[in-house]
């Protein structure tokens, strides 16, 4: 038996509340229900989880490598985005 | 101090060799469920035997510990699992069947694992809080072991032509393997009288229940055959124990105290 008619998942799993679902890795089966059994088996057998997700891989919509410039290079000129442009007054010490 | 009466070494020597037998079952289940380890049909699966092997030996290990415990003579798990001889194992024949192909695995894993629902299920309400206390952690696994061979049992007996015949074959050979599983012995009826054991031949309707709504829905049957197969429980083995037994023993036997 081969993979080749199986369905690809991708698997996020929450390690404990109050996190967030972390994407961990991808796996092959035939539907959702099995995706989540195997995800178990695969990706939570020694740190135990609370919460699993899985995706098919085709339902997630991707951004392109080839789209990178137009992506993400315009908020590299627009550093008063981030919050370390600007200057702290001298009254606040800690922070 | 006073002597042990005769009949308290009885009652002692029984329960020993009550939770013995069900380490025998499980490891031996176990063992034959590590042979799938790098030959599953692909890597999740592979992975999901592995893992239910693991639970099984797991299992072992937990009724093989105390049974060294009730001993007090120094013996350890391992001595039950490694040193003893064909003979002296008693689980049930249907747990040392081959491996066989991927149909006739799952079809066994159905059988065994619908009964040990019902069997566990039962074993929380013994006398013993030892048996209790591993019921209550093995019908977690239990439950989800039951989960999986179902979905597989009505995938593939619902699959193709070629997956339904396989799995139609594996019921036809193993069906015979049974029946064991719902008769008890002397020791297990002196056990039940205390409160201890398992009636196993209670559980033999609600388990026939359940199989025949998982094969209805795969399209699957029980054979009319009346041949049956007993002897586990006595030590009466099919040649394939044997076998599984010189595989699993012969590192321990072989460098005795290795560790790695």
């Amino acid at each position: 038996m081969t993979t080749e008619n199986l369905e690809l998942f991708e698997v996020f799993v929450r390690p404990k509340r109050g996190l967030d679902h972390k994407h961990v890795g991808s796996l092959h089966a035939e539907d959702k229900e099995q995706a989540l059994e195997y995800a178990r088996d695969v990706y939570t057998r020694r740190t135990e989880g609370i919460s699993i997700w899985v995706v098919k891989s085709g339902d997630i919509c991707a951004s392109q490598e080839d789209d990178r410039e137009s992506f993400f290079d315009p908020s590299d000129d627009k550093p008063y985005r981030h919050a370390t442009y600007y200057p702290l007054p001298k009254e606040i010490s800690n922070m | 101090m006073t002597q042990p009466s005769h009949n308290e070494v009885n009652r002692q020597q029984d329960l020993i060799s009550y939770f013995v037998r069900l380490g025998d079952d499980a490891i031996v289940l176990g063992h034959r469920m590590s042979e799938w380890v790098s030959n599953g049909p692909f890597l999740e699966e592979d992975i999901a035997l592995g893992n239910v092997a693991l639970d099984y030996i797991g299992r072992a290990r937990m009724f093989y510990g105390h049974a060294a415990t009730l001993s007090g003579d120094g013996k350890t798990e391992d001595d039950f699992a490694f040193l003893r001889d064909e003979r002296e194992f008693q689980n049930y024949l249907i747990n040392e069947l081959p491996r066989g192909d991927f149909a006739y695995t799952i079809v066994r894993q159905l059988m065994v694992d619908l009964y040990n629902k019902h069997f566990l299920q039962a074993l929380k309400s013994s006398a013993d809080e030892t048996l209790v206390a591993i019921a209550e952690k093995a019908s977690k696994e239990t439950s989800y072991h039951c989960r999986r061979s179902k979905s597989w049992t009505l995938r593939l007996g619902d699959g193709t032509a070629e997956s339904h015949r396989r799995m139609q074959l594996a019921i036809d050979e193993i069906w015979g393997y049974s029946h064991e599983l719902f008769e008890t012995d002397d020791l297990e009826k002196r056990l039940i009288n205390t409160g201890i054991a398992v009636n196993c031949e209670q559980l033999k309707a609600l388990w026939l229940a359940d199989i025949e709504a998982v094969f209805n829905e795969a399209g699957l049957t029980i054979p009319e055959l009346t041949w049956t197969v007993r002897g586990g429980r006595s030590g009466y083995h099919t040649e394939h124990l044997g076998h599984l037994l010189t595989q699993m023993q012969f590192v321990y036997r072989s460098f005795p105290g290795a560790t790695w």
